[in-house]
């Protein structure tokens, strides 16, 4: 597992220190467009997984009105922080109550 | 510059609430203390490290693991360009400037006027962000071993969450992309093993066409 993370952490400084070291001028607007992008997909995707999936099959339980809460709260602008722990907490209560 | 100091000392707590949670999901997922702490030592960006530690908790390969963290963290060169320009360092301290070019410290740099507050909060705030990070991270591993099961306390919820609050601010933009990847990765995850329906979605950001 150390040995995992030691070369995940290596990739992913790969690119912090590629941005010091590459030539302003080869950036073009396209890769800049793409790798918001890849940023956006990504995130998004780890959200639906993470709230519909469970190993290969997809469950709708405690995780999506605990996200549907997370969505109304982000919307509000209520700060981030307290997002995550309401969210934590409608999922917790809502499994307590045997949902 | 006392200014930008407390902005960045504010920003260092939020994240670091932030990392206690962190802590706290990767020692239910069933990571050592060591491996907890590199993650928030030497991986230092969030964004990867939820994902690291969500596809390993999935039941993903660690080649998955290390692939998804590694695309997560692309927004942090972009942010290296940029603070490159702002900062120009040598040496050992481009080195140690881009471990701490991060979203924290690149939002506050730039949100500064004059090019002495840039560098200043960059600084300050990479520094902030790192020491509240890890000492957050250090306190919920050891909080998240008394912890028991993830599902209990919601963290699975809070892990969704938190990624749907990274990617909130660029949602209105991207609606049918972002649509497009959570259907594909929904889809794929019924027949493909957990971390690479996730991976896949990079092809749907390949599809050329307008955001919004």
């Amino acid at each position: 597992m150390t040995l995992t993370v030691i070369i995940a952490s290596l990739a992913v400084f790969s690119w912090k220190m590629l941005g010091y070291l590459i030539p302003q001028k080869w950036i073009t607007d396209g890769i800049r467009a793409f790798s918001e992008r890849v940023t956006v997909v990504l995130l998004t995707a780890l959200v639906a997984v993470q709230t519909l999936v469970t190993g290969n099959q997809v469950e709708f339980d405690a995780r999506v009105p605990a996200l549907g809460v997370a969505a109304i709260l982000f919307a509000l602008r209520v700060p981030y922080i307290v997002v995550v722990i309401t969210a934590a907490g409608t999922a917790a209560g809502l499994r307590l109550l045997g949902f | 510059m006392k200014r930008v100091l407390s902005t960045s000392i504010s920003v260092g707590l939020a994240t670091g609430l932030y990392g206690i949670s962190f802590g706290a999901l990767a020692a239910v997922a069933g990571l050592d203390l060591l491996s907890i702490m590199l993650l928030s030592i030497l991986m230092f960006s969030g964004g990867s490290q939820f994902a690291f530690i969500g596809v390993l908790a999935g039941g993903g390969a660690p080649i998955s693991a290390i692939t998804s963290s590694w695309l997560l963290g692309v927004r942090n060169g972009f942010y290296a360009m940029r603070l490159n320009s702002v900062l120009s360092p040598r040496g050992l301290m481009k080195v140690i400037a881009a471990q701490l070019s991060i979203d924290e410290s690149n939002g506050v740099s730039a949100a500064q006027s004059d090019l002495k507050s840039q560098r200043y909060g960059f600084w300050a705030t990479g520094i902030a962000v790192f020491v509240f990070w890890n000492l957050a991270t250090l306190l919920g591993a050891l909080a998240g071993d008394f912890l028991g099961s993830a599902e209990t306390w919601g963290l699975d919820a809070a892990a969704a969450a938190a990624f749907l609050g990274l990617v909130w601010p660029k949602l209105k933009d991207n609606k049918v992309l972002a649509l497009a990847a959570a259907l594909v990765a929904v889809v794929c995850s019924l027949f493909l093993p957990a971390g690479v329906p996730v991976l896949l979605t990079v092809l749907v950001a390949l599809v050329p066409g307008r955001s919004k």
